[in-house]
């Protein structure tokens, strides 16, 4: 078999003492960071980049990865013991997990997130060495018009997942994706709206972007509330272990959030939110034994189902990145930086050319997921005591880690001064009720997109309509309009409306 | 008339403004046409695109009735302003100011200057507290970016190491 070949190749590469430490040091530090509040799988990747420049090329990205996987689980952490998630795709997680926690089952929800996680990781990581390959070669009859029409959908899954008012989503797509045009335009070598500053012509740094929307304007709405209302709970966490009674509950759970989680995290601009809100979705609409405690109200299921469809979800979400070159969400596009710093072009053409990081980092990843369980399980008396330091210490620090972040990325003060200009703008965002998040995306995509609208025109000789005479161009298009049709269905707005209630 | 939603009217101009600049920028490069796009194209959609958007989400805010007006609420600048301004102290003392002569004052110097300077964004300020907490945070990252990741920083003022 030609996947267990492959596989075997990746763990040959993955398996030496140098990697594991790799994966052993990321996700202990992903955790670490990804375990304060505010502080997702984004920032702590952006923040922790630098420190994987100077190591070689696959050990930076099994780094990354167990980083990535860290931070994830690190924000399931907060999101169940103190009511805050951490990251997007955890809200869904509070909702039941710090029910448990109240009642003084923090350990069984903590451990159920932390196996579901597992299992969901294990399926992840066999589903994407399963297909990658075959998508590959769907990569390969992929032209510009394609690769146009597929961030398109990309975009559009940004907006369908964000909470809060489409059209303020979607324009803020387009906001990023301005954003993304200042700098050097590569094919004309004008430098586009630089305002005459030196430092512009390369673009706006997307860490600095990242950390002012994320970190600072957070940070700054987090302090004009009282402190009454961000007052942080901790719970005694009393016995570690699920019941009988809780596996016997948790374990279809698991099993279905992680085949959902997995088939969402292949689209673009899905991942893992979608498919922990799906998961939880479903697990409401399955009837509840005799004698389980309500949904909303401490049901493990509604701990495990989301967990594990997010681990699943983050695992798939991989395979655009891998094959197509293509980043399905924010996260990504910053392991599509690392790649790129270390001199991989990311795309198809990784997996003959780099046979041996490709699955290497395939391999890594499954180690990741086993090292978070041998991390986590045993350490989550010392999580609670990291939870319990005060805002007033923890927020100068964040503070300090994004300016240092930051600074570190490029040596230059520059950086600085325009991530307080961006904090800024973060809290007005906050203020105005408009969501980042897709600003990011679009910031991401805007100068890739451009390039693909302009390769394909030039080749239809300035003819729209080869968007929707290409086959396969057309059908990602339909697949866009057809998923924005559904959001604005009266229906399902209302419910999208109701499940965002949370964030 | 009356503004029903305070948050998507300001957020709406927002929008409407942002789009604008962007497409009179776009306009004075050369735009080219579909085959052939200038570097002015794409941003000259795109910004016409957002400032219509803006009109729609200001133009909804108008007429769509809300709950509670949406009221934007009241800037509190204290948290604003101190973390702002902690994070410029930082960068000034990282990279010092040649415009007005400051030299670079190094990285334990900034780590003190942000710490004090951003604890004043919260509710209590206790200065031996802060003390504490900036001796420790500048010990922690000496030793995490400057020993173990080995980045490159000037660590002290540069008049004491030059």
């Amino acid at each position: 078999m030609e996947l267990f070949d492959n596989l075997a190749l990746g763990f040959g590469v993955a398996f030496t003492l140098q990697n594991l430490m790799y994966a052993f040091i990321g996700c202990l530090l992903g955790t670490l960071i990804g375990v304060l509040p505010g502080i997702g799988p984004l920032a702590t990747i952006a923040m922790l980049l630098p420190a994987t420049y100077a190591l070689p090329p696959v050990a930076a990205l099994i780094m990354l990865a167990g980083i990535y996987y860290g931070a994830q689980y690190g924000g399931s952490t907060t999101a169940i013991l103190v009511n805050l998630p951490g990251e997007s795709s955890s809200v869904v997680t509070v909702i039941d997990g710090y029910q448990m926690a109240r009642q003084g089952r923090a350990g069984p929800a903590l451990a159920a997130a932390g196996l579901g996680s597992f299992f969901a990781g294990c399926v992840g990581t066999l589903i994407l060495a399963a297909f990658a390959a075959p998508l590959t070669e769907l990569a390969f009859k992929f032209g510009p018009a394609e690769y146009f029409s597929l961030m398109i959908l990309g975009l559009v899954g940004a907006v369908v997942l964000a909470s809060g008012s489409l059209i303020k989503a979607i324009a803020m797509i387009v906001l990023g994706l301005l954003l993304g045009m200042v700098g050097t335009d590569v094919n004309s070598g004008v430098a586009r709206f630089s305002l005459d500053i030196a430092e512009l012509t390369d673009g706006i740094g997307f860490i600095v972007i990242a950390m002012g929307v994320f970190g600072y304007g957070e940070i700054i709405s987090n302090l004009s509330k009282h402190e009454s209302e961000r007052e942080v709970f901790v719970a005694n966490v009393t016995g570690l272990w699920p019941t009988k009674e809780d596996f016997r509950n948790m374990i279809p759970a698991v099993l279905r959030g992680t085949i959902l989680g997995s088939l969402l995290g292949i689209l673009p601009g899905g991942g893992a939110v979608m498919a922990a809100f799906a998961a939880y979705t479903l697990e409401k609409k399955t009837k509840l034994r005799p004698g389980e405690v309500p949904f909303g109200k401490g049901n493990i299921r509604g701990v495990a189902a989301p967990e594990s469809a997010n681990n699943a979800g983050a695992q798939t979400s991989f395979i655009p990145l891998l094959t197509l070159g293509i980043p399905p969400n924010a996260v990504m596009a910053l392991m599509v930086g690392a790649m790129t710093i270390h001199n991989i072009q990311p795309g198809p053409q990784v997996m003959t050319s780099n046979p041996e990081l490709f699955w290497g980092l395939i391999a890594s990843m499954w180690i990741g997921n086993l090292m978070l369980i041998i991390l986590n399980l045993p350490l989550i008396g010392m999580w609670i005591k990291l939870l319990s330091v005060p805002y007033r210490w923890l927020y100068p620090s964040i503070v300090l880690f994004c300016a240092i972040g930051v600074y570190s990325t490029n040596n230059t003060t520059f950086d600085i001064w325009m991530v307080g200009i961006f904090g800024f703008i973060g809290y007005i965002f906050i203020k105005l009720g408009t969501e980042p998040a897709p600003l990011l995306l679009g910031f991401i995509l805007g100068p890739m997109m451009e390039e693909y609208l302009r390769r394909a025109l030039l080749l239809s000789r300035g003819d729209w309509s080869v968007f929707v005479t290409r086959p396969l161009s057309a059908s990602l298009l339909a697949a866009a309009v057809v998923l924005l049709a559904v959001v604005l269905m009266p229906s399902v707005k209302s419910k999208r409306e109701e499940a965002f209630v949370e964030d | 008339m009356n503004i029903k939603s305070q948050k998507d009217f300001f957020s709406g101009l927002m929008f409407m403004c942002v789009g604008v600049a962007f497409a009179w920028g776009a306009s004075s490069y050369n735009i080219g046409n579909g085959a052939r796009m200038g570097p002015g194209y794409f941003p000259l959609v795109l910004g016409v695109l957002l400032s219509v958007l803006g009109v729609v989400i200001t133009f909804k805010a108008l007429v769509v009735e809300t709950v509670d007006g949406d009221k934007i609420g009241s800037f509190t600048w204290k948290p604003l302003v101190f973390i702002i301004a902690a994070n410029l102290v930082f960068g000034a003392a990282i990279g010092g100011l040649p415009s007005i002569g400051l030299p670079p004052m190094g990285l334990i110097v900034g780590i003190v200057a942000l710490t004090f300077i951003s604890s004043n964004a919260g509710d209590e300020f206790n200065f031996k507290e802060v003390s504490i907490l900036a001796f420790i945070l500048a010990v922690m990252s000496y030793a995490a970016f400057i020993l173990l990741l080995k980045l490159q920083f000037p660590v002290w003022p540069a008049f004491l190491t030059a």
